[in-house]
């Protein structure tokens, strides 16, 4: 059972009386990474001559849409209580493929190319979701072998080969540096913008719809979610081909990005998106977590990652040191706020029990995602 | 549920049951080591395969020379075998290693002792798994989410100590330890390995640590309940874990003979498949040492026969992926035979 999911329900419940829980944990969470973003930002500012330049502003939006494009991708699985090692992958594949077919076919439209991205993801993250789903595969199993063979299918295709910048009609290099609109001097670029819409669309998506909240359901208590007669195995498959739907979008922007490709391409994004999602606050034990939360984890860590290179007291070296730091500070964070809250509701929900006893509500659940819980039925057997 | 039903399959293959030991020819034994036994087949079959394939393939130097390419990795495996029965898992190995090599680099560059050098690192690596296993069994968070951090962290810390030099120029005993043969024609990396498998054997199924191990992995609260410190029990085995992961990494510096930042990244991904297709539950609570070492073996033999049949290393890693699916869809449809009729009726 989420605990988060629970309390969110309850918060926005406000009694007469009682001291009201108005405000939602996840609303918490986003507002305090917006925080984070900003002291970010500031200290940066501080440390860094000329630091607010509209150059800076467009090198992080640039990147921001590939992580943050992965980290929503990540996050609609991760809420079911799966979890997907193959996008990294996804996004080679993508990329190197739809970079192929581009500079074979210099005149096909932009669409095509990017409807060839995405159902090449989306066909791939249904390999991961027919596995997990109907074969009852852990998901960190599958796509840890996944994974393997999607990369290794594309470095025997690719033969070594480079796609070069060169090769590919123009509208693909050019696309990172068109602009939608300026507010004074700063560049809102297409390709953040379409991030920006995929996000506020899949989130209000997951908020609002049957189809999110279902995946919430599950994600919180697939048993329960099964014997309430939710279709979780065609919930999860969906889950999982939204995921590789969006990394195949996500492998597009990384070949117009960054026009050389090679076979080893994306490799690793994997850890980004889980980073960013976790930093988010997204939980990995399913069942909570919002796309706007991962979507601040992605700029959080981008914001980081352009920086830290232009701060003369740190070198670079220091990038993955201080992420790793900040993944554990994000985590304890969100713990200790969980806890407090708990403390809160349970007094405002029992209020004959002691405030601060929140052991009761804490079962230690498994470490690792599956399709269902397998914990349930440990003691009768 | 089916995967309820998969579960109870395998919990009755647990070794927690005592009074009652497993003997060949015993029907219930049999279905106890399905897997253990499917490993075994698998393995003499690529074995034989092997052999008819290439003249060398038998010789013991062919066998030895199969380990020493990845004896880091297989070292480390046998304790991620004793984190993932536990029910955790960790993937910051890899980063360790490196973080551990680096600190050994790093301390023998500043004219420390090289003894004292090694020393150091492996308190580095140890106390590496610490930290994370202290965050793990005291605040509850995912493991999957801390060796996350950790896989990330370390590899900076390791990236921050030698930024992007490569340093070499160890004693020369140090560089002998790492590529010379030892005992027989086996490398010292060798010999511990299989002093660890017996070790490890030993304490997980015969001691009553290594029953606390498959107690928590089975189910955490009832063994909170049944008196068992869990937190204890973790924060020992992802020290373990780090100590294992440095002391592999250690071995790494001497067989490479200069390390940098980026050694060994990727490998936690062939660690935990080596151990998973061991038939060790991702789960936890289930899986033997045995069928881990069978794995290794079967990964070690497969990739050493398509290398001979001229398949590109990048395949043999796509063929290892597959067979990590295969495997555990195997034991799927393996669990679900004999419960198929009773599957129906639950789900009608």
């Amino acid at each position: 059972m989420s605990t988060a999911d629970v309390a969110g329900l309850r918060g926005t419940r406000s009694r007469p009386g009682r001291t009201a829980v108005w405000i939602r944990p996840e609303r918490v969470k986003e507002l305090s990474l917006l925080g984070v973003i900003f002291l970010a930002l500031l200290v940066f500012g501080f440390l860094v001559d000329d630091y607010f330049s509209g150059r800076f502003f467009n090198r992080v939006t640039t990147s921001v849409a590939i992580t943050a494009v992965l980290a929503v991708a990540q996050t609609l699985v991760i809420v079911t209580r799966n979890i997907d090692l193959s996008v990294g992958s996804i996004v080679g594949v993508s990329a190197y493929l739809t970079g192929q077919f581009a500079s074979s076919n210099p005149s096909a439209s932009p669409a095509v190319a990017i409807a060839i991205a995405v159902g090449l993801g989306a066909l791939l993250g249904a390999i991961n979701g027919v596995i997990v789903a109907y074969g009852r595969v852990p998901a960190i199993i599958t796509t840890l072998g996944t994974l393997a063979i999607y990369r290794s299918w594309l470095i025997s295709h690719g033969e070594g080969k480079t796609i070069t910048a060169d090769s590919l009609p123009s509208w693909v290099v050019d696309l990172p540096t068109r602009t939608v609109f300026s507010i004074g001097g700063l560049d809102i670029r297409v390709v953040f913008a379409v991030v920006i819409v995929i996000v506020a669309v899949l989130q209000v998506a997951m908020q609002r719809l049957r189809w999110g909240r279902r995946l919430y359901a599950i994600g919180s208590n697939p048993e329960a979610a099964a014997q309430a007669g939710l279709p979780t195995r065609r919930l999860v498959l969906g889950a999982f081909i939204a995921c590789g739907a969006l990394s195949g979008f996500a492998g597009f922007l990384f070949l117009s990005r960054f026009g050389n490709i090679t076979v080893v391409a994306g490799q690793g994004l994997e850890l980004d998106s889980i980073a960013a999602a976790v930093v988010g606050g997204v939980s990995v034990l399913g069942g909570s977590g919002t796309l706007v939360g991962a979507f601040l984890g992605a700029v959080l860590i981008d914001v980081l990652d352009q920086s830290l290179v232009r701060v003369p007291q740190v070198s670079e070296f220091w990038r993955n040191a201080i992420l790793g730091a900040l993944i554990l500070a994000a985590v304890i964070a969100d713990v200790v706020i969980g806890r407090r809250f708990r403390r809160r509701w349970s007094a405002e929900a029992r209020p004959h029990t002691k405030v601060g006893d929140d052991s009761t509500d804490l079962p230690t659940e498994p470490p690792v995602l599956t399709g269902a819980s397998p914990k349930g039925d440990a003691t009768d057997a | 549920m089916p995967e309820r039903a998969s579960r109870r399959a395998r919990e009755r293959a647990g070794p927690e049951r005592p009074g009652r030991r497993p003997r060949a020819g015993d029907i219930e034994w049999a279905r106890e080591r399905t897997w253990e036994l499917l490993l075994a087949v698998i393995l003499v079959g690529t074995i034989v395969y092997n052999a008819t394939q290439s003249p060398v393939y038998l010789d013991v130097d062919n066998f030895v020379n199969l380990f020493r390419l990845s004896i880091e990795k297989v070292i480390v495996a046998v304790a991620m075998t004793f984190v993932i029965i536990n029910g955790e898992i960790d993937l910051s190995v890899a980063s360790v290693m490196a973080f551990a090599a680096c600190v050994l680099a790093a301390a023998h560059e500043s004219g420390v002792p090289f003894g004292l050098a090694i020393a150091i690192a492996l308190a580095a690596a140890a106390s590496a798994g610490f930290v994370q296993g202290l965050v793990v069994a005291k605040t509850g968070i995912s493991s999957l989410v801390v060796t996350l951090a950790g896989l990330i962290g370390f590899r900076g810390a390791a990236r921050v100590l030698l930024e992007d030099r490569s340093i070499g120029d160890f004693p020369d005993w140090f560089g002998d330890l790492g590529r010379e043969d030892f005992l027989g024609p086996m490398p010292f990396a060798l010999v511990l390995f299989l002093v660890m498998l017996l070790v490890g054997g030993v304490i997980l199924h015969r001691s009553s640590f290594g029953r606390r191990v498959y107690v928590i992995g089975n189910n955490a609260d009832v063994a909170r309940f049944s008196g068992i410190d869990v937190a204890r029990v973790k924060l020992v085995l992802f020290t373990m874990s780090g100590l294992v992961a440095g002391v592999a990494g250690v071995l790494f510096a001497a067989r490479l003979g200069s390390v940098r930042a980026n050694i060994g990244e990727g490998f936690e991904l062939d660690i935990i498949t080596m151990v998973l297709l061991g038939g060790v539950s991702i789960f936890g609570g289930s899986g033997t040492l045995l069928g881990v070492a069978l794995a290794i073996c079967i990964v070690l033999n497969l990739r050493n026969g398509l290398g001979l049949a001229n398949v590109e290393a990048n395949t043999q890693t796509g063929v290892i992926g597959a067979l990590l699916i295969v495997s555990v869809l195997a034991q799927n449809v393996l669990d679900r035979l004999p419960l198929r009729r009773r599957e129906v009726e639950a789900e009608a």
